[in-house]
């Protein structure tokens, strides 16, 4: 009698999630039936980022020195006028090359100061940047909120590829048919510029690099400073600031696989040796 | 208990003997994992996930007793805490921190494994159902843990991942937004709740630990199962764990951490998402709120439930969510079949397969924007979920056939008798 009973307790309770999940399941169907799928404005012209191959990418990738302080060059003389980098300290930069002094010289040069507070005063006043100081905080005006950037090439997918295809995506044309499609799409809110690799497609940062920022920029490696070259510097830049121990982190993972690869063979020897002649 | 002819422990040296005559724990150890606990001789690599995930524990509660030493567990400073003093300032914070997130995804993996071997092999049945029971509450435990971890770093997914599972609650009826805000100790994540956050994250991997000793205490009475299915007959059946098991778990461990290797140095980001390197915002909310991948197919089950039937559609998901593991509490009543192994019943095998794919549906699903395909998938994979459990399981395995099984153990591994 008991077991009858538990028998058809568990059917109930099975039948009655089955057959809520059925009425929803209906409900879905015949929703997608009334209104079906209708493409939307940003799936039409929203684009996925275009290749970019740095020499940091892949499981082996190490940085290009040269580049990485041409990125920071365009991040100081464009980005830094609306972008802070929080999370970086003038220190770090000996991770790109530079020495003591030059480091030293770049933190105190640096025209936006660190708040300092007079405590007999009572008033806000600034000092320099040391090497030991964080990039400094960047107050914006205008329309917008500019992200701080030391993250962002792991806060977006694709990273890298994704912040340098939204600086080279301002002057490329959207998708012929989508445009056909959602003319009105294409209009950009006023304070807003149109680029079909901005998730919104419209955002509140005007095109940074463009062939004004050339001469302001101006490479001394020899490297021609094109909008495309900066565009891919300054991502190779931004990889950079987001993990400066990746190239170790590649180094260490080859030596500790190469061990582990080692001992893993021994151990399946071990076990071979152990288990012969008992069949199993 | 044990079988009769386990060995027992004599200590050679004099120390050993001082100390075991005093304090018997050379005595346990060898009992449990040495030489004095036979074990079948033909289990197959799928054994070996049971250690593999103790040894995810140990990486765990170790990394994170450190990274909790550089960790400050305020909503103002836990994302720098983590991603620049531990990331960039702390000597090998950066490994610390990945060896930790992809610990955490490691040990989900190994713990899947290691439950559908439980599945394919019939291992909940008797007399082992204590042992399957509390796998399952250290399942629980670990869901827990692993989610209570993530909001740590106190990114976007952290607040929004919080604020997502804590309204859980309120669909409790009518003390439900109570709950949820004693819970939180606010009316969003904030300061209280990432507190309270860390504290029982780290708590609850010794609670964890505490349950595997039950877990494998209970596992020592019946001893292990084994691919047949078929108990242990005779000592030439069984071999002594160490040195047999303890070699075989070596290798197995290594291949383990190498797979862990590559992900920590290679694609310490992969399983991650991106929008946790962005710090928490209470006024800006995410495109696309997902869990980790370990959580997708119990979200695909949440947001399959979308009709209000009696009840509101949010109580009927988090009801679901919650049955959908509950379920497997009962699974050692819901599987009458005398016979274990899946190798012996042709049906109970196929549909075994039938529920991987319907998993891995559910997973993909979860893991997926709420798009009606997507959620029309989750509703069919959700209903076949709860059916194979609650129906279809129930019944096959009464009426089906099962092959006929090997005499022993020793049997099947000499190949006397014919079988499969
Ligand atoms: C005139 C100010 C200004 C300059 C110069 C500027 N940005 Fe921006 N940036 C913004 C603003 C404002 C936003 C916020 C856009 C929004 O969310 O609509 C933004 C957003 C971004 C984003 C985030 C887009 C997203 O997915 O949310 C990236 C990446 C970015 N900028 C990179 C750069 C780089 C690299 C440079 C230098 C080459 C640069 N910006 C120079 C103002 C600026
Ligand atoms: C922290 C997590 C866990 C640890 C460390 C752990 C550890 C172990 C160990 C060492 C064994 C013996 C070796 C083996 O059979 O693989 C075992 C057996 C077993 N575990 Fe777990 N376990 C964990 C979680 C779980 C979970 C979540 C379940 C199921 C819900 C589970 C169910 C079982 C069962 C049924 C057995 C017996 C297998 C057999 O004899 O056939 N375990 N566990």
């Amino acid at each position: 009698m008991t077991s009858l009973l538990m028998r058809s307790i568990k059917f109930l309770v099975g039948l009655g999630f089955v057959g809520v999940l059925l009425i929803a399941l209906w409900g879905t169907i015949s929703g997608l039936i009334r209104e079906g799928t209708p493409q939307t404005a940003e799936q039409a012209l929203h684009e996925h980022p275009k290749e970019l191959h740095l020499p940091s990418n892949g499981p082996f990738g190490k940085f290009d020195l040269a580049q990485l302080q041409r990125g920071f060059k365009v991040y100081e003389k464009v980005c830094a006028q609306c972008h802070s980098l929080n999370l970086v300290s003038f220190r770090e930069l000996a991770g790109l090359g530079y020495n003591e002094a030059e480091i030293k010289k770049i933190a105190k040069d640096w025209p936006v100061k660190q708040p300092v507070f007079d405590n007999k005063a009572g008033t806000w006043g600034e000092r320099d940047n040391t090497p030991a100081d964080r990039f400094p905080k960047v107050y914006y005006a205008a329309n917008g909120t500019p992200p701080d950037l030391s993250l962002i090439t792991k806060a977006r997918h694709d990273g890298a590829a994704y912040v340098y295809s939204l600086m080279v995506g301002y002057t490329e044309k959207p998708d012929a048919e989508g445009a056909k499609k959602f003319p009105e799409a294409l209009k950009s809110p006023e304070g807003l510029h149109f680029n079909k690799y901005f998730a919104n497609l419209h955002l509140a940062m005007p095109a940074p690099l463009t062939d004004a920022q050339i001469d302001t920029v101006k490479y001394t490696d020899g490297t021609p400073t094109t909008v495309d070259q900066m565009a891919q510097d300054v991502s190779a830049f931004l990889v950079w600031t987001a993990e400066p121990t990746m190239q170790q982190r590649h180094r260490f993972g080859v030596a500790v696989l190469i061990f582990l690869i080692f001992a893993t063979i021994l151990g399946y020897g071990a076990y071979r040796n152990v288990w012969r002649g008992m069949k199993h | 208990m044990s079988f009769p002819w386990a060995k027992h422990y004599e200590p050679k040296h004099p120390l050993m003997q001082w100390i075991d005559s005093r304090l018997p724990l050379p005595r346990f150890v060898y009992n449990a994992i040495g030489g004095g606990y036979p074990v079948p001789r033909n289990l197959n690599y799928f054994w070996n996930f049971g250690v593999l995930a103790g040894v995810a524990l140990v990486i765990q509660i170790v990394t994170g007793i450190v990274l909790a030493m550089h960790f400050h567990s305020s909503a103002a400073e836990a994302f720098n805490s983590v991603n620049v003093g531990i990331m960039r300032d702390v000597n090998a914070g950066w490994f610390l921190r990945f060896a930790h997130a992809n610990g955490a995804s490691m040990f989900f993996i190994v713990v899947y494994i290691h439950m559908f071997r439980g599945l394919y092999y019939g291992s909940y049945k008797a007399p082992r159902e204590m042992v399957w029971l509390l796998g399952v509450v250290i399942f629980l435990l670990m869901m827990a843990t692993a989610f209570m971890g993530y909001v740590l770093p106190w990114g976007q997914m952290s607040f929004w991942g919080a604020q997502v599972i804590t309204g859980f609650f309120s669909a409790i009826p009518v003390v439900g937004d109570w709950i949820r805000v004693w819970l939180l100790g606010g009316y969003a994540p904030d300061d209280a709740a990432l507190n309270r956050f860390f504290s029982l994250h780290y708590l609850l991997p010794f609670v964890i630990a505490g349950v595997i000793i039950l877990h494998i205490w209970a596992l020592h009475i019946p001893g292990s199962s084994n691919p047949t299915g078929v108990e242990v007959k005779g000592e030439q059946d069984t071999v002594p764990f160490h040195p047999y098991y303890t070699a075989k778990d070596g290798f197995g461990v290594g291949i383990f951490l190498i797979f862990f290797t590559a992900l920590v140095f290679f694609y310490p980001d992969a399983l991650g998402h991106p929008d946790n390197y962005i710090p928490a915002n209470p006024l800006s909310t995410p495109a696309h709120i997902v869990p980790e991948w370990y959580f997708w197919p119990f979200y695909a089950i949440l947001r399959a439930f979308t009709a209000d039937f009696i009840l509101p559609a949010k109580l009927w998901g988090v009801l679901a969510m919650f049955g959908s593991i509950l379920i497997l509490f009962f699974l050692p009543w819901l599987d009458k079949s005398p016979v274990r192994s899946a190798n012996y019943r042709p049906v109970y095998r196929t549909l075994f397969w039938v529920l991987m794919v319907d998993v891995l549906v559910l997973g993909y699903c979860g893991g997926s924007p709420a798009d009606p395909a997507y959620i029309i998938a989750s509703q069919l994979a959700s209903a076949y979920y709860f059916a194979h459990f609650l129906i279809i399981l129930p019944i096959v395995s009464r009426l089906e056939r099962p092959r006929p099984l090997p005499g022993s153990i020793t049997e099947a591994v000499l190949g006397t008798t014919k079988t499969a």
